[in-house]
């Protein structure tokens, strides 16, 4: 990458603003995704006693268990959320950076 | 004990032996079963077929790019099911419902853990790494730093995580083939090194994906119709498989609380770094990433590996509730004291012969060993570029080595690392293996993980953090381990360890961390001003793929 190209991208007023949005998504994504695993992980350890309760009257069904299928599906559903906002709004600011820097 | 089989006979005549009950599981000592037909049959099937693959794979791997990434042809689809083919272990399908067979619901507590470290890899490293990188993960932590040491520290830090993991592999494919197939423990570590040999050596990354992808399939379509058939005894109501399983437990309504080994909080979040982070320090797996054209497909690889790999742990948390029913009530299937016929791991295995029959016995009893063969073939192609792309290539030629050189050496090393893992797993045939899968995955999180994760993210790290923080972290992780309950207790028959976690990710990922930020930040060498400097650069390549490399067409 030349000096040039470089300093285009760097001075591209929307580079900073891919940058900007891509991380502050990401980073709220990680938050939600590491604070629902890390309340399951709490509840394990301190209260256990929650974790093996019954999901609903009736039920032996336990809350963890639940809890645990729950998350392994959220986790493929926040990937998803990611790829499709990704697909749509970053690709595009990426394109239009790159062919405007590269001309 | 139990009658010799020559594998030829074997094969050829499928010569009976005589049947034996074993016990142990896969780690520690196994008895031989009666030779299984059916199962070296459709083994063979598998073989062969994947044979025909590398056949076709060696006559288009012609470079490096072929040899290391398959050429950066691989579809986002396709790179996702063999991710999640070199991610769902033998270990993982039959350890997560063995436990769950054993101990209840601390086997999700391992799934969950397993399952979230991905959407945070796509978050923050899948696409910045498929930008920065060529071959190897190496690539990305040394992108702005100084070659030799960098290169050194992360090739070693691949090595030494592949051959732990390659060892343990080895020995578990030796046990489980006695317990499956009835054949001789050193049969079944001679057949998987020279099968896998075949497979890297003349396939390369191409024959390494689609044994990946046969094998995610295979496992993934076995486990579903194995639930599917267990469900039907419970009226395909998960409730009642709960309530039964409850009911024919011996420990009863304790298989629905957190063990003790997890109710200590240390212990829990310590694991639960290992499990989450663990994975985006494994060699193997990072190297999947660069075998896709772009970033777009790296990252929609992660959102169908995701899925793939959420699915099959629900799969193989329900094997394990199921069978605690059907298996564990079903004197067939135990021993005179109640134990489990082979042991723990074995709950999946007699589920399938509990419900499906001979056939598909057979079935399952393939498919396991196939997963084994997929992912000490990654393991292989991880460690050989790490020889021939770093440390050759990059260390010892600076850069000089031709095309040529390199993917010769890159052969001789799969070879080297084949023989290695044969001997080796002989070797360690009746010794404690437990403390290998431990060390591999805590040095990929404490080692590969933090100076990876920092060159990406962190402008001031220097080379001189990254080479004594990373070293640092390696030192912490084998202590660790070394004076831990697994080593000292386990392996020295020490009374009580001198560190007492089992799990000791936080101690050494913290301690990798802090001394790599400590060292880049005290720092004053012309180095790290270069270091700093470059990793402008680095971000525009990183973040918009400026630059990055392109897929090779053929």
């Amino acid at each position: 990458m030349s000096e040039q190209t470089y300093e285009r991208v760097v001075n591209h007023p929307r580079f900073q603003e891919l940058c900007r949005k891509r991380n502050r998504f990401a980073l709220v994504l990680s938050f939600i995704v590491l604070g629902v695993y890390y309340s399951f992980v709490m509840v394990a350890s301190l209260t256990p006693g929650l974790f093996s309760s019954p999901l609903a009257e009736g039920l032996t069904w336990p809350v963890g268990l639940a809890a645990g299928f729950a998350i392994q599906a959220f986790a493929f559903l926040m990937t998803g959320v990611y790829v499709s906002r990704a697909n749509r709004e970053f690709d595009a600011m990426n394109r239009a950076i790159i062919e405007e820097a590269t001309r | 004990m139990s009658r010799l089989v020559p594998l030829a006979a074997a094969l050829a005549a499928f010569a009976p032996a005589v049947a034996l009950a074993g016990g142990g599981a896969i780690e520690g000592e196994v008895e031989k079963q009666s030779v299984n037909v059916m199962a070296i049959v459709m083994f063979l099937i598998f073989v062969v077929g994947t044979l025909g693959i590398t056949y076709w794979a060696s006559k288009r791997t012609r470079s490096a790019s072929d040899f290391y990434t398959a050429g950066g042809g691989i579809t986002g689809f396709q790179n996702g099911l063999a991710i999640a083919g070199d991610y769902m272990s033998a270990a993982a399908f039959l350890g997560v419902s063995g436990m769950v067979f054993g101990k209840g619901v601390d086997g999700v507590f391992y799934t969950a853990g397993w399952t979230v470290g991905w959407p945070l890899i796509l978050f923050m490293i899948a696409e910045r790494l498929r930008n920065l990188g060529k071959y190897t993960f190496a690539d990305v932590a040394s992108y702005r730093l100084e070659q030799t040491p960098i290169r050194s520290l992360a090739a070693s830090g691949a090595l030494a995580v592949v051959v732990f993991y390659l060892i343990a592999q080895m020995v578990g494919a030796g046990k489980l083939i006695q317990l499956l197939f009835g054949l001789e423990y050193a049969y079944a570590v001679v057949l998987v090194g020279v099968l896998m040999m075949l497979y890297v050596t003349f396939g390369g990354m191409l024959a390494t994906t689609w044994v990946q992808i046969i094998k995610a399939c295979l496992l993934l379509g076995g486990c579903t119709i194995l639930v599917g058939m267990a469900m039907v005894q419970f009226g395909f109501s998960p409730e009642t498989v709960i309530a039964k399983a409850v009911e024919n437990h011996k420990a009863g309504t304790d298989i629905l609380s957190p063990s003790a080994s997890i109710s200590d909080p240390i212990t829990a979040i310590s694991l639960s770094l290992a499990l989450m982070c663990g994975p985006a320090g494994l060699p193997h797996i990072l190297m999947r990433f660069f075998t896709v054209p772009d970033a777009k497909a790296a990252r929609k690889s992660v959102f169908y590996a995701t899925g793939f790999i959420g699915y099959f742990f629900i799969l193989a948390v329900m094997i394990g509730f199921t069978a605690i029913t059907i298996v564990g009530t079903n004197p067939a299937y135990l021993d005179a004291t109640g134990k489990i016929v082979g042991g723990g791991n074995m709950a999946a295995i007699h589920l399938s012969k509990a419900v499906g029959g001979d056939v598909f016995l057979g079935f399952i009893s393939a498919v396991a060993f196939a997963t084994i063969l997929a992912v000490v073939s990654g393991l292989a192609l991880a460690g050989a570029s790490a020889v021939s792309h770093d440390l050759y290539a990059r260390v010892i030629k600076k850069g000089h080595a031709t095309e040529r050189e390199e993917m010769l050496v890159g052969r001789i090393a799969v070879l080297t690392l084949g023989v290695l893992a044969i001997v080796l797993g002989l070797l360690f045939e009746n010794q404690n293996i437990a403390f290998m899968v431990s060390l591999a995955f805590g040095l990929a999180a404490s080692v590969n993980f933090p100076v990876l994760f920092l060159s990406i993210f962190w402008k001031g790290l220097t080379t001189r953090g990254a080479f004594i923080g990373g070293f640092l972290g390696l030192v912490s992780a084998v202590a660790c381990v070394v004076l831990g309950p697994a080593v000292w207790v386990g392996v020295l028959k020490n009374p009580a360890p001198i560190f007492p976690y089992e799990h000791y990710a936080l101690f050494s990922m913290t301690i990798a961390f802090v001394s790599i930020w400590l060292f880049s930040v005290t720092d004053k060498s012309a180095r790290a001003v270069t270091d700093k400097e470059a990793y402008r650069y680095q971000l525009i390549r990183s973040e918009t793929g400026l630059g990055a490399e392109a897929p090779v067409a053929h």
